[in-house]
């Protein structure tokens, strides 16, 4: 009874020293890891997933200058090359001002659009110590449509203005798959007849599958709520866009096809004119060119 | 009273098998690539090392996230399109000093080291020799080594359109301060 007991300690103690000693070179890094948070890096490769925003930012004293461009509607025929004769062009510049604030500014020919945009980064997709499961920003812009105003009557300034809030939720499922959830309110000054709403709200839903390292495919769609989406004075479709991003170190090409002309939320979410279905679709690019400024 | 005395040499056992051991948990290892266009470096302060002194065996890893560039977006791409953290998280080297006889561990002074082992990288592993010096200090040593890898060998591909601005040699450099055990 007693030995027993004896190898019993002997045997605990052997253990023990065994150990305590034997540390692995991976337990080593384990314990010196342990508290990291990792963020998930590249839910997208660009900030716009379309024309739409995706959750990815600028990050702290990085800029973002992005040319965008939609040809006209592929349906207008070979006179007018399939809509090549047709230009639109939106550019913007964004910038990190932190690691969770980005700001923009912007001008489109559609409605001679002035643009601004503040884009908060709330939260990451993390693994580690910290975990969360998904990426949320919030987006907020502003337009200021600069048209010449043809109505006998004075146009007050602010009835120029509208407002689009974002709430951008996406997750990166595997290394090729990120999904994202939009809900959207657009806010209208003036609209064009009193059947046309205001307030407009929308749930947006967009993705990417990557094909390679360098290249992925994107979709987005946005469904308009009803009942706006069926009182309007224009006919208007649903958004849906379809692309490829192709990135090559400091650029980010997107090309695509769309049915919406306008490159701000206010233009392709309440006013997109194409119907996919009969060929109201424009061939549009965006470039993204980005600066490290500090 | 048999059984204490067992006690204790077995503690004692225990800790004189080991008193040789070093092991480092914040150890730097930075890497620079240079071009006439471009510039990288990044750095890892969380490389973690054992170094057996009574026998040469010398390992360290470290993860691949832990690289701090001065630039996130290069940072990004070094993780995802370069390094594929994700499916490759660590690095390490698994090897010998080849010449322990010429270092003394417990005298103070800075000694000329020469190791071989295998480095893994992006999931290649590959023989190498590396250089370096060994420096004790109030018994505690210090690592210092520089050295110089080829991104071919360890499959890390790079597009011809950024071929200008990654170097094909990329110099590692380290600098590993022990603790004892």
């Amino acid at each position: 009874m007693k030995i027993s007991k004896c190898f019993f300690a002997l045997i605990i103690l052997l253990l023990i020293g065994f150990t305590v000693h034997a540390q692995d070179i991976d337990d080593l890094l384990n314990e010196t890891t342990a508290e990291n948070t990792e963020e998930v890096i590249e839910t997208f490769k660009s900030t716009h997933i379309v024309s739409g925003h995706s959750v990815e930012r600028m990050l702290d004293g990085q800029l973002d200058f992005r040319i965008s461009h939609r040809f006209g509607t592929v349906n207008t025929g070979v006179y007018e090359l399939w809509g090549l004769d047709q230009a639109n062009i939106h550019f913007g510049l964004d910038y990190g001002v932190t690691d969770w604030l980005m700001v923009g500014v912007g001008r489109g020919t559609y409605e001679k659009t002035y643009d601004g945009l503040l884009k908060f980064s709330v939260l990451r997709q993390s693994t580690g110590k910290k975990t969360i499961p998904v990426s949320f920003s919030v987006l907020t812009t502003t337009a200021y449509n600069s048209l010449k105003w043809e109505g006998s009557a004075e146009l007050p300034f602010w009835d120029r203005f509208s407002y689009t809030t974002q709430l951008l939720i996406a997750r990166k499922f595997t290394d090729r798959i990120s999904l994202e959830i939009n809900p959207t309110y657009v806010h209208r000054n003036l609209v064009d007849t009193e059947l046309d709403p205001n307030d407009i709200f929308s749930v947006g839903a967009g993705g990417r599958f990557k094909i390679t390292k360098r290249i992925t495919v994107n979709a987005e769609y946005y469904y308009i709520i009803p009942p706006q989406r069926d009182y309007r004075s224009l006919k208007t479709y649903d958004p849906l866009s379809i692309g490829f991003d192709i990135e090559t170190g400091g650029h980010v090409f997107q090309l695509h096809l769309t049915n919406s002309l306008a490159m701000i939320e206010k233009g392709f979410i309440t006013e997109t004119t194409g119907n996919w279905l009969d060929g109201g679709i424009h061939i549009g690019f965006n470039i993204s060119r980005t600066f490290a400024l500090k | 009273m048999k059984t204490r005395l067992i006690l204790v040499l077995l503690i004692v056992l225990s800790a004189t098998l080991n008193a040789q051991k070093y092991i480092a948990k914040t150890g730097h290892i930075w890497f620079y690539s240079y071009t006439p266009i471009e510039e990288i470096e990044a750095h890892n302060r969380q490389s973690v090392s054992i170094l057996d002194a009574s026998t040469g065996d010398i390992q360290f890893t470290l993860l691949i996230r832990s690289f701090e560039f001065k630039i996130a977006l290069m940072q990004e791409h070094f993780n995802v399109n370069y390094m594929e953290s994700d499916k490759f998280p660590k690095s390490s080297f698994k090897g010998k000093i080849t010449n322990p006889e010429k270092i003394n561990f417990k005298k103070d002074g800075v000694y000329e080291a020469e190791a071989s082992g295998d480095l893994t990288i992006h999931g290649v592993t590959k023989p190498v020799n590396v250089k370096g010096t060994v420096e004790i200090k109030n018994g505690l040593p210090t690592l210092k080594s520089k050295f110089k890898i080829l991104t071919e060998d360890y499959k890390i591909v790079v597009p011809d359109l950024v071929k200008e601005k990654i170097a094909k040699e990329i110099e590692i450099s380290l600098d590993i301060v022990y603790q004892a055990n």
